[in-house]
Formats: structure tokens, sequence, C-alpha cells
């Protein structure tokens, strides 16, 4: 009998008010009972909408069908099967506008909580399964990867299954890109980062680290180093500042460093010596994830008053509904259509105010957004010690301004065909560096197609 | 892990350490630089590289203990390793066209105004070399400057070695005597090349300065090292970290380096739970 109930099975959290003082785990996952309940709530339609709304096409009811029976090994190994991280996507899908978003459940009442059940299978193996990866035979032909985030990760790992001897090259000195140095701990626990590339690398991935491709090794260096074919899986990391009065006052950082600081120089322990300001009051400028993220660490930092500056109402925020809710929890507090016109300093150069002007929706702008426009002498002053930027990345352009034949659009963005090659031969990209910031899963879903069109791509020039 | 090659003190607080790492000796041109983690909990700090082998596959870095990592780092010895060592980064200092040059160094600033004053030497440029110092007992790499100068002058505020005086003294006299230089790089402590920058500027003479800033990720990623230079918002990490010195905003430069003065202090004192001690300790 399926479970017929309107509402997913709750999941685990910590309390509100002790979470917002750690940085561990958010959301404490299924139990085996919880997971195997909720895998009941799954009808089995025919169409199938769900698979489609995943850019990964993990064959969900197949998965689910599993867990319902308590076949949890079976369940991971269909999962596994297209997607190559699924305790991290899992966790950080924007699912509401995946698979869940196509759910027929959701049509009266809540979706099944695929990701739930995703992230339930990954841990469930990762605990309880020792298998050891098997190398597959290799076919002697050499792969290079530039960038070790969701996309490059995913396309390795396609391709060292299929045989090929894959290279990661990744500028920080820990690789996981946006999944260790953006995405905070409590959101996406490190370990899980670590122990799926350990996978790659049993796979026979070579991931070598502090490697700048643009200034160590241009791209042409690498195809001289017997690579026939390289991926670019660069992501979109140069920060964007507003451009107003006032940005360069101490206390004022993007949320790509205070981010960085926190997750990937582990900031917030005391045994790591990269310091991290103690802020009283901090505005975080923006409406994205990432400001979610800055802003709830911000307040695990310590920070008495965390408010998010947006520009837009509630209804145009392009964060996660789950990652807003969890924040209003956590006590962030939401300045709605109010933009920031001046960082305001004191005598010694530190940040004392964010000065706003409140704003009202007026017609649909191209973007089909309803456009902001300022409240004349609406101004007023939120007094802050700290303003983190997070309106948004680009791609850094590196790689493209040392690289003959790879053609950028006007934002900056890799050009990129159907099956993601680039304007140059044997080059692929895909994920951020090719779309501008967007989600994990996409990033996966390029990486995953890339990888499939370089093997075609070396099996045709063979 | 990069191996220690070579250490070698080259006054109380000053260190030069030749690393192995051919990625970067391979790559490596004068004025840019590396960032180094000195161990699994340590941060990111940048340092320009002074000097490369390619052949041997060896990066040359000289720095000055004055924190915690830089302090941990001078106590490692020939045969350790350091954790992360990445690079180079940053643009090349632009070299190609000039006919004379004077090159100034201030204290540990002549590491990294050495490997310019080379370049441009070995291309045939007339090469005069300021190199200033508080007092005697800190002066470093007078031979190898010497070995690259056309004239090499060294002044100490003091006056317990060389001339009595700051290098601005120097560089003003020697254009005031007639010399046409048609660049003058500076490198130093920030107050220096500030007042290097304005002592050049009534004549008109470009004037290249290395910046300072604090860095995180040295590749674009998160604007910490942002400097304004003429009006505008630069990352020294990918534009500079070269820029013209008459360009620049010292005053928010310094102010910025100031930021993290009371962590860095908490920092030196920190008692590492994990360990029971200092690391350096």
């Amino acid at each position: 009998m399926p479970n017929m109930s309107l509402h997913k099975v709750p999941m685990p959290e910590q309390d509100p008010n002790v979470r917002n003082k750690n940085f561990k785990e958010v959301a404490l996952g299924y139990t085996e009972e919880m997971a195997m309940e909720e895998a009941k709530r799954c009808l089995h339609c025919k169409n199938k909408p769900c698979v489609s709304g995943c850019p990964v096409n993990v064959r969900i009811p197949e998965f689910i069908a599993e867990v319902a029976a308590g076949n949890f090994e079976k369940a991971y190994e269909i999962v596994a099967s297209t997607n190559a991280l699924p305790a991290i996507s899992g966790r950080v899908c924007p699912q509401e506008s995946q698979c869940e978003g196509k759910c027929v459940r959701g049509i009266k009442g809540e979706p099944v909580a695929v990701g739930r059940l995703e992230r339930f299978v990954a841990d469930w193996y990762m605990k309880n399964i020792q298998k050891d990866v098997v190398k597959p035979e290799t076919n002697g032909h050499k792969v290079a990867v530039v960038g070790a985030g969701p996309s490059g990760l995913t396309c390795a790992g396609d391709l060292a299954k299929l045989g090929y001897e894959v290279s990661i090259f990744e500028a920080f000195h820990t690789p996981g890109g946006v999944l260790v140095y953006g995405i905070p701990e409590f959101r996406l626990p490190k370990a899980i980062v670590a122990s799926e590339i350990d996978n790659l690398r049993k796979l026979g991935v070579n991931v070598m680290t502090n490697m700048v491709i643009g200034r160590v090794l241009s791209i042409d260096d690498i195809f001289e180093m017997g690579f026939e074919a390289a991926f670019i899986g660069s992501g979109a990391g140069l920060p964007s500042f507003l451009g107003i009065e006032g940005e360069s006052l101490l206390g004022v950082y993007s949320a790509n460093e205070y981010l960085t600081r926190i997750n990937l120089m582990k900031g917030y322990l005391e045994d790591y010596d990269t310091p991290v300001h103690k802020s009283k009051n901090v505005a975080v400028v923006g409406g994205g994830n990432v400001a979610m993220d800055a802003a709830r660490c911000a307040k695990r930092m310590g920070a008495e008053n965390v408010y998010i500056v947006y520009r837009r109402s509630e209804a145009e925020m392009p964060a996660r509904a789950e990652e807003v809710h969890h924040a209003k929890e956590e006590g962030i507090i939401f300045k709605l259509l109010t933009n920031p016109v001046k960082v305001l300093g004191d005598e010694t150069g530190h940040v004392r105010a964010l000065e706003c002007v409140e704003m009202q929706l007026g017609e649909p702008d191209a973007s089909g957004r309803r456009r902001p426009v300022a409240v004349e002498g609406s101004n007023f002053e939120l007094p802050v010690d700290s303003v983190i930027m997070s309106i948004g990345t680009s791609p850094n352009p590196l790689i493209r301004t040392t690289t003959k034949g790879i053609e950028a659009n006007k934002h900056g963005c890799l050009v990129v065909d159907e099956s993601m090659c680039t304007t140059r031969e044997g080059v692929y990209a895909g994920g951020d560096a090719v779309t501008g910031a967007a989600t994990v899963i996409l990033a996966m879903g390029a990486g995953k197609t890339a990888a499939a069109s370089i093997d075609k791509f070396l099996k045709e020039k063979k | 892990m990069y191996k220690i090659v070579t250490k070698r003190q080259l006054n109380d607080a000053v260190t030069l350490m030749e690393v192995d790492a051919p990625y970067v000796a391979k790559k490596a041109l004068a004025g840019q630089f590396i960032i180094f983690r000195v161990d699994e909990f340590g941060e990111r700090i940048p340092l320009t590289i002074a000097d490369y082998d390619r052949e041997k596959g060896t990066v040359t870095i000289i720095f000055q203990a004055v924190g915690r990592s830089t302090k941990l780092l001078a106590s490692l010895n020939e045969g350790d390793y350091i954790h992360d060592f990445v690079g180079p980064l940053g643009v090349p200092t632009h070299l190609d066209g000039y006919k004379k040059v004077c090159v100034i160094g201030g204290g540990v600033g002549c590491a990294i105004a050495y490997p310019s004053a080379k370049a441009l030497f070995q291309k045939g440029v007339e090469v005069d070399i300021i190199a200033g110092f508080r007092s005697k007992d800190i002066v470093i790499l007078e031979e190898e400057m010497k070995a690259v100068a056309t004239h090499y002058y060294l002044t100490t505020d003091d006056g317990t070695y060389g001339e009595k005086g700051f290098v601005t003294d120097k560089l003003k006299a020697l254009i005031e005597a007639g010399n046409q230089y048609d660049l003058v790089i500076a490198i130093g402590p920030i107050p220096m090349m500030k007042f290097v920058s304005l002592t050049t500027k009534p004549y008109g003479i470009k004037t290249m300065v290395s910046l300072n800033p604090i860095m995180i990720d040295g590749t674009g990623m998160c604007g910490g090292c942002r400097v304004t230079v003429g009006g505008q918002t630069k990352f020294a990490c990918v534009d500079g970290p070269d820029f013209d010195g008459h360009q620049v905003d010292f005053d928010e430069l310094m102010k910025r380096n100031s930021f993290y003065k009371e962590e860095e202090q908490h920092d030196a004192n920190h008692i590492c739970r994990l360990f029971g001690g200092k690391r350096n300790a």
C-alpha cells in the first residue's frame, strides 16, 4: 500500500537556537524507517516526470522502490549509475525546481522527498558498505580536467570509469571547488566531499592541487604533455562588487572571501591560522543561496544582528525556499525591497553603517521579474560593522585570456556547442564557466555530457 | 608537498629558502609571486619569487619573519617540506623598452626588487640600484645586487653603513645630478613606495610599485586584495602586483593591511590545543 500522506516524512534537524551557534550539519537525515516510509509515498508513475526534472537523469522511481523494500545497497547502485556525487546532490540540489518540482504527488500536497531519499541512500552506503572501488582497465588515453568542482569531478569520474587516464588540475590546495570553499559545513560536511573525491582517486583519477591553469601551465602545455582532450570546469569565481562609494572600507567583503576564510581555511575553528573578523552587526547584500550561506555563517561566528539586504521581494529571491526558511529560523533579519547606495565609514576607515534606499516593484523587466525602483527620499542608515557583498560572480578570465582559440561571450562565459565542445577542437567546457553562476547539479550534468562527448571524440579520432 | 632544498639566514629576521617546485620554476618571471601554506592548519600567505632555476626546478623565496606564518616557515629546515606552494601568480613585471632604470629596494623589499634588476641588467639596460635599510645589521643581498647593477647605492636610516638617509634622498640627488631614468621601480614598505612615487611625480618619471595587500586565494576569486588605482578597483593578485605608483591610493592600502592586527596579535600567542603548544615551539 502506498503511503498517501500529503506531507513528506519530516527530517530531524538541529534546534535553530542551538545550530546557529555551531557549524554542525543542520539537517540530520532520515533513519532507515523514515526513509522506507517516505519511499512508500512514490506512486511509480508510468511517464516518470521526476526523472526528466533531474539534470543527470537519476532513475528515481527505481531507486525509491528499492528503498521502500529495504534494499538500500541496490538503491545506491541505481543512483550511482548516473550520479557520481549523490551524497552531495541529495543535500544541495534545489529539488523544488527539479525532480520534486515535477512530482505528481506535489500537485496536491508535498512531492516525494527525492533529495532526502537520495541523501539517505548515499549516506547509508558510505556508512555500511566498504566495497573496494575497482580501478577499470586503462585504455591508454589521457584526458585533462581543469578545476575540481562539481563539473570537473563528475567529468573525471565518468571518464575514469570508461578507462581513461584522467588528471585533474586544481588551483586550490583542496579539491572540491564551491563544495569546499563556498557551501558551509552546516549544509554539506566536508568529510563527505573528501570521501567522494577519495572514490575518484580509487578509480585512478590523479588529482593535482596548487595548479593554477593559465599561469603554471597553459592549455597548450597540457596538450604537449600528452593529454588528448581537456575539459574546462573552472567555474565562475570572480566576485562582483556594486561599485558604490565606500566598498574599500575595512569590513566590506565579497561573499567569496568571507566564505573562503570560514569554509576552506576553517577560520571558524580555533586551531587554524586564517583570521575571520568577529563582526557584531552584519549586512549581507543579495538574495541568492550564497547570501544565505554568508548570513548564516556570520550568525554562527557570533554576530548579534545579521541582515539580508535584498532589492526585490521574497517572491523574487533566487535562494532555495528551504535555505530562506532555515535562515529565518536561525534569526537572520530580512530587509526586503531595500537597496544599498553607500557604505559609510568612521574616522578609522572601518564600516559604521550601510546607507540604503527603499524600493518598489515596477514593471517586469527582460528577465520577467518586476523591476525594483527606488522610492525617492526613503534613504536610511543600517548600523553595521561588516558588509558582505553577495551579488553574483562571473567566470575568471585567466584561462580564456591565456588560451588561443577559445571564444567567450560578452559575459566572459565560454561558448560551447551541444556536445559541450568549445570553439577549439578537443577542448570541452561545462558548469559555471559556461553558464555563469548556476547550480551544482547543472554543473554535474554538464560534466557528464562532456565526458560522453570526449569519449566519442577520442574513439572517432583513433 | 614541496621540499626545502637550501636555507640561509640573510640576517636575524630574513631567511632565504630554495624550494623544490619544478612546475613553478619552469614558468616563473620577475615580479610574480607564490602563495604558501606551511602546514594543514596554516593560512595562505603570498611571497614574491626572488629567483628561480629552471634546470634545477627550484624557486627562491626571501622573507622576513614578522608573524605567525612566516615564523613557522622560518622554523623549517633544509629537507623539510612546505605543505602548499602555488604559483607563479600575478602578472610579470613589464621590462621591455627601457634604456635606463632606477631600481629601489627597501629592506626585505630588496628580495623582490632583485629579480627585476637582474632581468633588466641581462637585457643590457643601464640599471642603478638604491638599496635602503634601517641600519647595518639588516643589510641583505649586497653582493647579488652589485652584480646586476651599473651603479649600486646603499643607504641606512641611521648612517651605520653606506650613505646616511632615506632612499628618496638618494633618488632625488641622482635625478638632480642629471640621471635621466625612463623608469623607477620601487619595492619595499608602503610608506617608502608612497614617498618614492611622490618624489618622481614632479619629474614625470614613470614609477612602478609592487603592492602587498592581504591575499587569500591569489587567483582573483575573492577580492580581498583589492586596491584603488587611478580611481578604479583592481585585484592586486591578477591585475598586479605591479601598478603605476602615481595612481595608487597608498593610504587606503595601509589601512586595509591593518585590518587583522588584533587577530594577528592573538594568533601569534595562540596555544594550539591539538599539539599542546605553539606549532613552532
